[in-house]
């Protein structure tokens, strides 16, 4: 039985029953895309163990497919159990050991980047220097406390937590954080004498504002923008709700355990060693037209803990990597000509596309041209 | 004779691409050399005859004017008109109309295609007010006739601006309007000066002055090509002005740009009918461009030559002479049909490689920068590997491959260039040619390999089935050829793929984003993956590997032009909707073909007498 059980994932027969269900999935996640947005297809279609059809008006979710954990597990398996078990180091076999083995490092680094791959972004304008990037698509709950001025603490809570927890302490001030309503996706409106509602909180900007739910958006160009209604709660007593909102950009600030504290929702941060400055941007365009030219940016990295001070330039095809993270010249801001956007990404396994691509084209151009050279011979003798 | 005759073929071909190397010099207006001019157009250089051949293209999907009574203007010559003589062109059947909606619309008869600007122009505020309306509605909610309506109203925008790009389109004598311009510009400006500083002023240069920088301020802002080069030699060398901006920018402190008033200098021949001042004008604008601007003054040269000269038309030709010559090599066997083939496909493949590179080094760019530069190359590929292939089995088989997928590249890219500029400029991130000559090149190479078995395969199916050619040695030499070219296409379309995402995590810092052009690319890896491990483990035999083949066109053929057609609404040009229809069908011709490869052996024509399958071949290689 063991014997069948390897045979059954050593098999040709499994490769391509895997490769032809890849070929589906790609082929149905790639047109999904257009209507389903391409991050919704591609978590229910590439990262999913199952892919499920629900019949309208059944409360099912029949599974109809494998996705793409799966069918990526099952190769990496099969490749893996192949390589193991048929392993031989010789002369005829060294090209297909070594595509076989490339791609094996190939899938794998792929799942540990969808895994440990971190993205976020840098937004500076001419000027300014920041020594944090922001997630794109998440927020936090920033609780300040602002008694000290600059040397500000602060404690992040991050939207999972807003969303499951009904009171977070907050140690350093302390008092404890009532989450009374946290809204994933919302829009805000100000209430007044034609535009009637009801006020989102007794403190605060919420005074005059409505919150109102939405579904959540998966479109790649519209981002959930969360709310939340929270109530510091100290021994001193109740200091009334207030309303935190990705909308609204300025901290609110209120007295709580004798400090001055604020409260700002804002993108997650993502903080580093080391500072970056935007020295210059520069966005061409090609003369009478439209096209882009090239966007660059010239940025100054302050490290202090290194004594690191030096000017880059970040352009395009040209990243800046420094500290385990990569910076991208990702976009502009079209209203201000003086703003950089630089896309961050931190990503352990990004070398292993670079190794796999070099062993699998050397071992299919070993493997290949020794069929070719065989084949040439035998046409000249024949 | 039989055995000469194809190397005579080839020669009378060879004589007939060389003789038009060196056209007949040109009598009268030497409009030919006025083409050759150099402008600044969508941020590069480029000669007056490709404004004109694109320009017309937009307009009437020609590259030429037709005239009603059968003789034909080239682009060049109808650009000229358009210039200098606005009325006369005004009146040139040119633009393409034939949407039965759009014509009962403009009140046009549905008998004809071609229609005037004085024809259209009662209807221009209809128009107008009719694209209005359907610009503010969503592009892929659009219909066919909507957008044929919109595409009108590009089309009559874009006529508009090339009457006003030398001078205002109503003028009659430019030179001497220029001389007078000239003659009052102290008089006006100082007019012009004292009014705005509220002191008395000369009312008639004023008024004057104020009416030519209007008729000026219109060039200014229509003017579609940009003619004027750098005043001064250490501006940016891409500095170019429009003749308004020139005359208006420059000119009212510096005096008249020279190469206005060189073009206005043959302005005033070509109205009076005087080749011999046209042609004088033409030669000083050229002699001053030669000492101030030689490179460019080449490259547009270089590019209105390679225009004219159609290489890649002339392959077609050659293509479907050697695709009938050796098709009919197999029903008679003879060979000297075949080797015709043969050689006028090498000599098509020398003209095809003359066109590539020669449109590499115009545009200093790697073989393959955009859809069009796609199709020629992809074709390229195909008629390499079909030489090879011929070479090796001397069987008509890679011959007729190689015609075949020489020719439909170049219809395709033919009808790709209907969407403008082929040469355009790349956008920031495409703007590297390290990758564009890595990822690309290979990449695209893939696409080639991945066609060229699928071909084979139908080949095989086709021949098998409803002929009886499909000998046994044949058939082994078929099934030999595509398992060898799927290991190339694996090859190919592997390591593009990972460069690809290679070269996204070089600037977007992700390797892998299941973007529709990467898994488009990714399929073709995949499928041809599946078909070598599913002849390896003797999944498939001779038919399945056939079968298996062929929905590479089809994967192939999604990602090459599928993918793009997806994003509709993000980027939709005319011919996508028209090559979805074509799309369609081809992936239709290749289901049913599957199908008939399909039968049972005993039912293919080929295999009647002997019902066993050729025997198959040791499969090369085995894991």
């Amino acid at each position: 039985m063991p014997d069948r059980i390897l045979s059954f994932f050593c098999s040709l027969r499994l490769t391509v029953a895997c490769l032809v269900a890849a070929l589906i999935l790609v082929f149905v996640g790639t047109i999904a895309q257009v209507h389903e947005g391409l991050y919704a297809a591609q978590s229910r279609y590439f990262r999913s163990m199952l892919i499920y059809w629900s019949p309208a008006g059944f409360p099912l979710k029949i599974p109809v497919f494998p996705g793409g954990y799966l069918v990526g597990g099952l190769l990496l398996i099969n490749l893996t159990a192949s390589y193991v078990r048929r392993f031989s180091f010789n002369r005829d076999t060294i090209g297909l050991q070594m595509t076989h083995g490339g791609i094996v490092l190939l899938l794998a680094g792929q799942f540990a980047t969808d895994w440990l791959q971190v993205e976020s972004h840098m937004r500076l304008s001419e000027g300014e220097a920041k020594n944090y990037s922001e997630d794109s698509r998440r927020y936090e709950l920033a609780v300040i406390d602002a008694t000290q001025g600059e040397s500000a603490k602060v404690v992040a809570i991050p939207e999972r937590l807003l969303a499951s927890q009904k009171e977070i302490q907050i140690p350093s001030i302390p008092f404890t954080l009532k989450i009374n309503h946290y809204w994933h996706n919302s829009r805000l409106s100000q209430i007044e004498t034609n535009t009637p509602g009801a006020p989102a909180s007794s403190q605060g900007f919420g005074q005059s504002i409505a919150v109102r739910e939405m579904p959540a958006t998966v479109k790649m160009d519209e981002r959930n923008l969360p709310s939340v209604l929270v109530e510091p709660v100290s021994a001193q007593g109740n200091r009334g709700t207030w309303l935190a909102s990705s909308m609204l950009q300025d901290p609110q600030t209120f007295q709580v355990g004798g400090k001055t504290c604020q409260l700002v929702m804002r993108p997650a941060r993502y903080y580093k060693p080391f500072f970056i400055e935007l020295k210059k941007f520069s966005h061409d365009k090609y003369k009478g037209t439209d096209i882009p030219k090239n966007f660059s940016s010239r940025v100054r990295l302050l490290n202090s803990a290194s004594g690191e001070d030096r000017e880059v330039l970040i352009y395009m095809n040209n990243p800046l990597r420094y500290g385990g993270e990569t910076f991208y010249q990702s976009g502009y801001d079209e209203n201000n000509p003086k703003v950089t956007i630089l896309q961050v990404v931190r990503n352990p396994s990004w070398l292993t596309p670079y190794i796999s691509c070099a062993l699998v084209s050397v071992g299919l151009l070993i493997q290949f041209m020794s069929h070719l050279m065989g084949f040439i011979k035998e046409r000249k003798s024949a | 004779m039989k055995k000469w005759f194809p190397w005579i073929l080839t020669g009378l071909c060879a004589a007939w691409i060389l003789a038009s190397l060196f056209p007949a010099s040109e009598k009268g207006f030497k409009t030919r050399e006025f083409g050759k001019l150099p402008v600044l157009l969508n941020g590069r250089v480029q000669p007056m005859d490709s404004v004109a051949r694109n320009a017309l293209l937009e307009i009437r999907n020609k590259q030429s004017v037709t005239l009603e009574n059968g003789q034909s203007l080239t682009a060049t010559e109808w650009l000229l008109e358009v210039f200098y003589n606005a009325p006369a062109a005004d009146a040139r059947k040119v633009f393409r109309v034939d949407h039965p909606e759009l014509l009962s619309l403009l009140k046009l008869p549905e008998t004809e295609k071609h229609f005037s600007y004085n024809q259209l122009q009662p209807s221009l505020d209809e128009i107008d007010r009719q694209s209005e309306r359907i610009n503010a509605k969503e592009a892929p909610l659009r219909t066919t006739f909507e957008k044929q309506t919109l595409k009108l109203e590009q089309s009559l925008q874009l006529y508009r601006r090339l009457k006003n790009s030398l001078q205002p389109e109503n003028t009659t004598d430019f030179a001497s309007e220029l001389k007078d311009f000239e003659k009052m510009l102290p008089e006006g400006v100082m007019a012009i000066h004292n009014q705005q500083a509220g002191k008395p002023y000369d009312k008639e240069a004023f008024n004057e002055l104020a009416g030519m920088i209007n008729r000026f301020d219109l060039v200014m802002r229509m003017a579609y090509p940009l003619t004027v080069p750098p005043a001064s030699a250490d501006a940016p060398r891409d500095s170019w002005m429009n003749a308004g901006a020139a005359l208006l920018e420059y000119g009212k402190t510096n005096g008249i740009p020279e190469p206005v008033r060189f073009y206005a200098a043959m302005s005033q021949a070509w109205r009076q009918g005087k080749p011999d001042g046209f042609n004088q004008g033409l030669e000083d604008y050229q002699k001053w461009l030669g000492q101030r601007y030689a490179p460019e003054l080449t490259k547009a040269a270089r590019e209105a030559g390679f225009s004219q000269f159609q290489p890649f038309y002339k392959t077609m030709v050659l293509y479907i002479l050697a695709f009938i010559l050796a098709c009919v090599s197999w029903f008679n066997l003879s060979d000297w049909l075949r080797r015709s083939a043969q050689y006028l496909i090498v000599l098509a493949f020398g003209l095809h490689t003359f066109g590539l590179v020669f449109r590499m080094i115009l545009e200093g760019r790697p073989p393959v920068t955009n859809l069009y530069s796609s199709a020629i190359f992809i074709g390229w590929a195909a008629v390499l590997l079909g030489i090879f292939l011929e070479r090796t089995y001397r069987d008509g088989i890679g011959s007729v491959t190689a015609a075949t997928l020489g020719f439909t590249t170049q219809i395709i890219a033919h009808n790709l260039a209907l969407g403008g500029d082929t040469m355009e400029m790349l956008r920031a991130v495409l703007d590297t040619n390290f990758w564009l000559a890595t990822h690309v090149v290979t990449v695209t190479l893939g696409y080639a390999a991945t066609f060229v078995a699928g071909f084979l395969a139908l080949i095989y199916v086709l021949r098998g089935v409803f002929t009886r050619t499909l000998s046994e040695k044949t058939a082994v030499a078929l099934e030999r050829m595509v398992y060898g070219v799927v290991c190339f296409a694996l090859l190919f379309s592997f390591i593009g793929t990972v460069l690809g995402g290679i070269w996204a995590d070089q600037s977007w810092g992700r390797f892998w984003g299941w973007d529709p052009k990467e898994n488009g690319a990714l399929i073709i890896v995949i499928w041809n993956a599946a078909i070598l491990h599913a002849r390896w483990g003797k999944l498939v035999e001779a038919r399945g590997l056939m079968n298996m083949a062929i929905i590479g066109n089809i994967v192939t053929s999604f990602s090459w032009f599928g993918v793009n057609m997806l994003g509709i609404g993000l980027h939709t040009y005319g011919f996508m909707d028209e090559a979805f229809k074509w799309l369609l069908i081809f992936i239709g011709s290749q289901v049913l073909i599957i199908v008939v490869g399909l039968l049972p052996l005993n039912k293919w024509a080929s295999f009647k007498q002997t019902p066993k399958r050729p025997k198959l071949p040791q499969p090369a290689g085995g894991r």
